[in-house]
């Protein structure tokens, strides 16, 4: 028998059962269409986090004291060990490098801020002006000057915190208690909620000094740097190492990081999240095969004397399993078709709903979606086919 | 020539072995009009099934034309029914989504011929039996005289040297069957061997050649 003579004869039997073939069709379908509409949200999600990112800025890079093997610090911060200290002055000389646009040293802790008989415990940051550029903080009220802030007494309220001691809204010029030394209110930071884990409507911004002395501390917890170009990062990045080597006696003891690594990690771990959501669909496609040979299977009981004829008229066992094979196969194919456009249209659908969510099905999702629906109906077809083929025509002719 | 020596076919149902056909010699001539007989379950369907390759015997030999086709491959097997020997059942047995053209299309389909060259051959057949209006319907919409005439051209198409006919007026009311009847016989003129197995006895006396089983042995045969 000639294939596509198989082919023909396998169409046109789906064609006269079409409640059934539709039933296969749509399963398969579902399936498929989970695959790539679940791909498309992890992936979409992935892009998202990506893009937040980007918006801080990929030129920033950061120092922290302390030498590690890894990105994730190091390991006696945690118990309030510093290996040598990271000084304003290391700072200084960094910010001198002709590839550094901004930087801005750090301090973080915690002290109780007070005014008109409001105290709280408060998050404090001790930098310089340029921490607002280089976080992407913007002020609301106010303004602090390069080179002027950082010698004054000023103080940055953190909206919410605005709000709260100074209800009146008029904070501007006020004098504020931080620890044990008096603030004047130079600015109030605009509403931008949580971002990338702190919440900046909550802390209050001091000059890297004060903050050095309210802590009793003398070395930096962070130096945050803005190189001037994208392309030079790893450049910038060498130079600064170099320029705190030499100032440390040539000890290579600082950690230099860049956003570009940690939004490799967030980009590893959400593409592992993908697969999973893959995975998870990838068990429908399965049923759908359970479902495409359970119902071959009920076909070839239902088509019994059809295949005794068969066998009866002198088609070999061989091309009876060959066409019984083929429809399995041409209706994982209708289905794979089906799905693709379900799914392209459930991407869609979710890129209106969510505008900010990029949900782009990968390539990849969409073939693998597609390979392993084909599989799973092929598989399935065999062991019908392969019940028809072996059917015992005298037994098969007389069955009614 | 369709030869059977020795043969025997022992169905077991249980821990009861049943013997179909019990030791069986048999030889048809070509051209022979043969009429097989006899009681349910005396192995007169199970010696056609035998004939036409559709059940393989657990001893003995089986010739056709000469040629020993006992141990032949299931593919080879199939073979050898396309090429020889057309089937002719009391159930039709017509693919009912078809239609009548596509059913007597069928064998021609199995050789690999080109559509062009099935279709005037399947017209050419229809027309031989007087189907040509009725060619595009499904078995549905025919007649029972009209499916066995059907299934006739279908056993016919590929020219076998034999027609072998299962009880094939028993879903057929008398003149209806005596209709089919003489266009077998039609068949066996042109030179065809014909076979039939039957309970009619008017039916079966009507063959040149009348074999009688009981108990899976051939009790009589007279010519």
């Amino acid at each position: 028998m000639r294939a596509q003579d198989i082919l023909l004869f396998a169409a046109k039997t789906l064609r006269s059962y079409p409640a059934r073939s539709m039933l296969i069709m749509l399963a398969m379908a579902l399936g498929v269409a989970a695959v790539i509409v679940l791909t498309a949200l992890g992936d979409g999600a992935r892009r998202y986090v990506i893009n937040q990112f980007s918006s801080i800025g990929t030129n920033l890079i950061i120092v922290l004291p302390g030498r590690a093997e890894t990105a994730g610090g190091f390991p006696g911060a945690a118990l309030g060990q510093t290996p040598r200290d990271l000084t304003l002055e290391d700072a200084r000389w960094v910010g001198r490098l002709p590839q550094v646009r901004r930087y801005a040293p750090l301090n973080v802790g915690v002290a109780e801020l007070s005014a008109a008989g409001v105290l709280r415990e408060v998050t404090v940051l001790g930098s310089t002006a340029e921490i607002l550029p280089i976080r992407h903080m913007r002020l609301t009220q106010g303004n602090i000057i390069a080179g002027n802030f950082e010698n004054s007494a000023q103080i940055v309220l953190g909206h919410k915190l605005a709000q709260d001691f100074f209800p009146d809204g008029n904070a501007l010029g006020q004098r504020i208690r931080l620890g044990d030394r008096r603030f004047l209110v130079a600015g109030i930071l605009a509403a931008q909620g949580e971002s990338m884990g702190f919440n900046s409507d909550e802390i209050v911004i001091i000059p890297g000094q004060h903050a050095q002395a309210l802590f009793n501390t003398q070395s930096l917890f962070r130096l945050l740097i803005e190189a001037r170009h994208r392309s030079e990062i790893e450049a910038t990045k060498a130079a600064i190492r170099e320029t705190i080597i030499r100032r440390h006696s040539g000890e290579d003891d600082v950690t230099v990081i860049t956003q570009d690594a940690v939004l490799a990690t967030f980009d590893r771990i959400l593409r592992v999240l993908t697969l999973g959501v893959a995975g998870i669909a990838v068990i429908s496609l399965l049923v759908a095969g359970i479902l495409v040979m359970n119902v071959m299977l009920i076909a070839v009981s239902q088509r019994t004397g059809e295949i005794g004829l068969l066998k009866a008229i002198g088609t070999p066992a061989i091309t009876i399993g060959l066409i019984f094979l083929t429809e399995a196969i041409l209706l994982s194919l209708a289905g794979i078709i089906l799905g693709l456009i379900l799914g392209q249209m459930g991407s869609l659908l979710l890129r209106l709903a969510y505008p900010q969510l990029p949900a782009w099905p990968p390539v990849w999702a969409i073939f693998a979606g597609m390979a392993v629906a084909l599989l799973a109906g092929t598989l399935a077809g065999l062991l019908p086919a392969t019940r028809a083929a072996r059917l015992d025509p005298v037994k098969a002719l007389n069955k009614r | 020539m369709i030869r059977l020596v020795d043969v025997s076919r022992i169905f077991h149902m249980g821990d009861q072995a049943v013997r179909a056909l019990d030791h069986v010699d048999l030889t048809i001539l070509p051209g022979e009009y043969v009429s097989i007989m006899g009681p349910s379950g005396s192995g007169k369907s199970t010696l056609l099934n035998v004939i036409g390759l559709l059940d393989r015997p657990d001893s003995g030999q089986y010739l056709l034309d000469g040629k020993n086709v006992t141990d032949l491959s299931e593919t080879e097997q199939a073979e050898v029914r396309r090429e020889k020997i057309g089937f002719v059942f009391q159930s039709f047995h017509l693919v009912p989504r078809m239609t009548a053209a596509e059913n007597v299309e069928l064998p021609l389909m199995l050789t690999g011929m080109p559509p062009a060259e099935r279709k005037t051959r399947v017209m050419k057949t229809l027309r031989a039996f007087n189907l040509v209006d009725r060619a595009q319907h499904r078995p549905a919409e025919l007649s029972g005289g009209q499916r066995q005439r059907v299934a006739i051209a279908r056993a016919t198409i590929m020219h076998p040297t034999a027609i072998l006919a299962d009880e094939p007026t028993g879903n057929l009311d008398y003149r209806i069957g005596a209709e089919v009847m003489a266009l077998l016989e039609a068949l066996h003129q042109g030179g065809t061997t014909l076979i039939i197995v039957t309970h009619d006895r008017e039916l079966g006396l009507r063959a040149q050649r009348k074999i009688a089983m009981r108990d899976g042995r051939i009790e009589n045969d007279a010519r």
